[in-house]
């Protein structure tokens, strides 16, 4: 493809009898701050690995910059990689770590000196070249690494749960800094997390992955608002999944009868006709929650009554999880957005008011057999 | 309340085993190299200096030089040997069913694994059964008593002494440095002498002084596949005592032999002891550097 530069066409690639990469093809542009997202396992590594060159595909095709690349090693391959565990060589000081790939290639020393100190600019390290890595916080190993992953230029930065390692604030600290270096080099990044906060905030475009598969590939806004999968609804943030019959299907608005919850608006495509199975994810924080039933539904409201079962404050929003009598589990956000002197306060077994539209519920997936139904919302014991 | 100090008392047996079997026969060997021979072995009391005169004897020099040379190149051998095997150990699967096998030889005693590699070599051995079947040789050849055979059987001797130190610290290593050399950038050999080589120093060191110490003292070895003309020093002292009966110079050359040895391990062990490098308080730092970046404009 035109302009992309790291293309990757039906790889697969299993461990013995284990496949840890099915049939997986990507296409990501040049610049991106691309993200592979998944949970643990997933292979997420495995095609990182892949694309470095640590490991043969034992099918596929891995290209960089329009290039075939497989089968060639690592060395000959114009990306470069941040490791988890940064992978810093103890023997060498933070300036030799960073002048490595130089003096690999005999680059002469006055060269090597002028481009370290660029790069230890670049990551704020110039004060700490002399250490060896042993003396280096978490935080500052980190920039290190990528300094010495980007003193090659390479096309392609790849980034390995680079953050994981570090404490919370630090990493969120990190995250920002990586989205500046980013903008600063240029450069493709292929970054790899299994923090979904972490890859919707910075990534331009994220692909989501379970089993060896991408199950999505698009925006943050994308796979938050339009999941595609049930998994994708599932793992990115925290969503109520419906699901049931298409019983009726008029004005672009599906009715699908969920067996604990009851009837409820979709706004959908043709990807709903009637007598279809569907999987419908709507997300806490666009369902509306009230002690008094709200005043009208309209021709696109959802309204759903129930018990809370749990109030969860957290200062700027509560959380609520919300029992129906039909024995149906909802989670709702409500934001803390002004001063709520003399509103009542929604607690513990109180009944409540479900409210949404049926444009901010959409269709996961959808299927023309008769499938069992899945359990309907988010449990308590998540 | 005071707590005694214990400590001393409870090492007592280590310095008790020290002073018996090591202090007490080194002194008894550095006094008897200085005292008068015997005529028929032994000492006879009286101070003399002609044994660590006799030191410098133009025969006593060229199989100093000899041993000197065989232990050099033996160890050398050995250490090739051993690096690319622990390597492999290290990496492989099945690590405790090869460090396993490498340890085999070790039930068997040391002078019948000598006696194993004449029965190979020699002249009715394995290796001439075999190439005379084979049609490549039609007389026996000789294999055995030259300084080639020596050193292989050396090599084969301390081969796992050299194996076991080297596999320890190769499987501490963590090898996605060599990765990220290799990403860096690095052919598989430079990675290797750039990055493995450097951070498994101390493994080689032990194992440099595991085989060239018990090799430069070798005596079983150059005396039984040997022959006169590999003599080592080994062969010398123990002639000293039990043929020409010169104890004083057999004590003398001992304590040469010892001298030589402990500067090498001390020279060594100097060299490859690096000062720690001081640990910074992880937390603190980051903070203080997400302070000072947060404070920029
Ligand atoms: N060298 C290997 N030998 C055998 N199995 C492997 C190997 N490498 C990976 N696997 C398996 O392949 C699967 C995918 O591994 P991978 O490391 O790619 O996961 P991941 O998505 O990166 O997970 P994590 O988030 O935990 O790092 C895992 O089940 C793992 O056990
Ligand atoms: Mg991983």
């Amino acid at each position: 493809m035109l302009g992309s530069n790291v293309s990757i066409s039906g790889l697969s690639k299993s461990f013995g009898d284990f496949k840890a990469l099915k049939d997986v093809s990507l296409e990501i542009k040049k610049g991106e701050f691309f993200s592979l997202l998944g949970p643990s396992g997933c292979g997420k590594t495995t095609l990182l690995r892949l694309i470095a060159g640590f490991e043969d595909p034992d099918s596929g095709l891995v290209s960089i910059d329009g290039r075939d690349v497989t089968g060639l090693p690592p060395d000959k391959r114009r990306c470069n990689t941040v490791f988890q565990s940064y992978a810093l060589f103890p023997h060498l000081t933070v300036f030799e770590n960073v002048a490595f790939p130089l003096r690999i290639r005999k680059t002469p020393g006055k060269k090597v000196r002028e481009l370290v100190k660029r790069h230890l600019d670049l990551v704020q390290l110039e004060k700490h070249a002399d250490k060896k890595p042993s003396q280096l916080s978490g935080g500052q190993k980190q920039r290190v690494a990528i300094a010495r992953a980007l003193i090659n230029e390479p096309s392609v930065l790849l980034l390995d749960e680079p953050l994981s390692a570090l404490d919370a604030k630090l990493r969120q600290h990190m995250l920002v800094e990586l989205d500046s270096i980013h903008d600063e080099v240029g450069i493709t990044f292929i970054y790899v997390t299994h923090d979904q906060a972490e890859a919707l905030s910075v990534s331009d475009r994220i692909a989501v992955m379970d089993g060896g598969k991408i199950l999505q590939v698009g925006s943050p806004q994308d796979i938050y608002e339009n999941p595609k999968a049930e998994f994708v609804a599932r793992f990115i943030g925290d969503t109520n999944l419906f699901s049931g019959k298409v019983v009726s299907f008029s004005n672009g608005i599906s009715l699908v009868q969920d067996e604990r919850i009851g009837a409820i608006k979709v706004e959908a495509g043709n990807e709903a006709p009637e007598g279809s199975w569907v999987s419908v994810a709507v997300r806490p924080e666009k369902i509306r929650i009230s002690l008094a039933p709200p005043a009208e539904a309209g021709p696109l409201g959802n309204v759903v009554k129930g018990m809370v079962d749990e109030p969860i404050y957290s200062g700027f929003q509560s959380k609520y999880y919300v029992r129906t009598p039909g024995g149906g589990h909802l989670v709702v956000f409500r934001q803390h957005a002004q001063w709520s002197e003399g509103v009542p306060d929604i607690k513990w077994k109180d009944e409540v008011w479900l409210s949404w539209s049926a444009r901010d519920a959409v269709v996961v997936e959808a299927s023309g057999t008769s499938i069992a139904p899945v359990v309907s919302g988010d449990s308590l014991d998540e | 309340m005071r707590q005694r100090n214990y400590g001393p008392w409870y090492s007592a047996p280590q310095g008790l085993w020290l002073t018996l079997f090591f202090a007490a026969p080194l002194f008894i060997i550095i006094v008897y190299s200085f005292l008068k021979k015997g005529l028929y072995g032994g000492v006879e009391p009286g101070f003399s200096l002609a044994a660590w005169h006799a030191l410098g004897g133009g025969t006593l020099l060229a199989v100093a030089l000899r041993t000197l040379l065989v232990s050099l190149v033996a160890t050398s051998i050995t250490i090739l040997i051993a690096l690319p095997a622990s390597y492999s150990i290290a990496r492989s699967s099945n690590q405790s069913l090869r460090l396993f096998l490498i340890i085999v030889p070790f039930w068997t005693n040391f002078l019948v694994r000598v006696y194993a590699w004449i029965a190979i070599l020699g002249s009715e051995g394995f290796l001439n059964d075999a190439l005379r079947w084979l049609g490549i040789l039609s007389t026996p050849a000789q294999f055995l008593y030259n300084q080639g055979t020596v050193v292989l059987v050396l090599v084969y001797m301390y081969l796992p002494y050299a194996i076991l130190p080297l596999f320890s610290t190769i499987e501490k290593f963590d090898f996605t440095l060599l990765e990220a050399a290799r990403d860096l950038g690095a052919s598989r050999l430079t990675a290797i002498v750039r990055i493995l080589l450097p951070n498994i120093r101390g493994g080689i060191v032990t194992a440099v002084l595991f085989t060239f110490i018990p090799i430069f003292g070798a005596y079983a070895v150059p005396l039984l596949v040997g022959g006169k003309d590999a003599y080592m020093l080994g062969n010398i002292i123990a002639d000293q005592v039990t043929k020409t009966r010169n104890w004083p110079l057999a004590a003398s050359i001992s304590m040469a032999v010892t001298l030589i040895t402990g500067i090498g391990a001390l020279v060594y062990a100097y060299t490859s002891s690096r000062p720690a490098a001081p640990q910074v308080d992880d937390a603190e730092d980051d903070l203080d550097y997400i302070i000072q970046a947060e404070a920029l404009p």
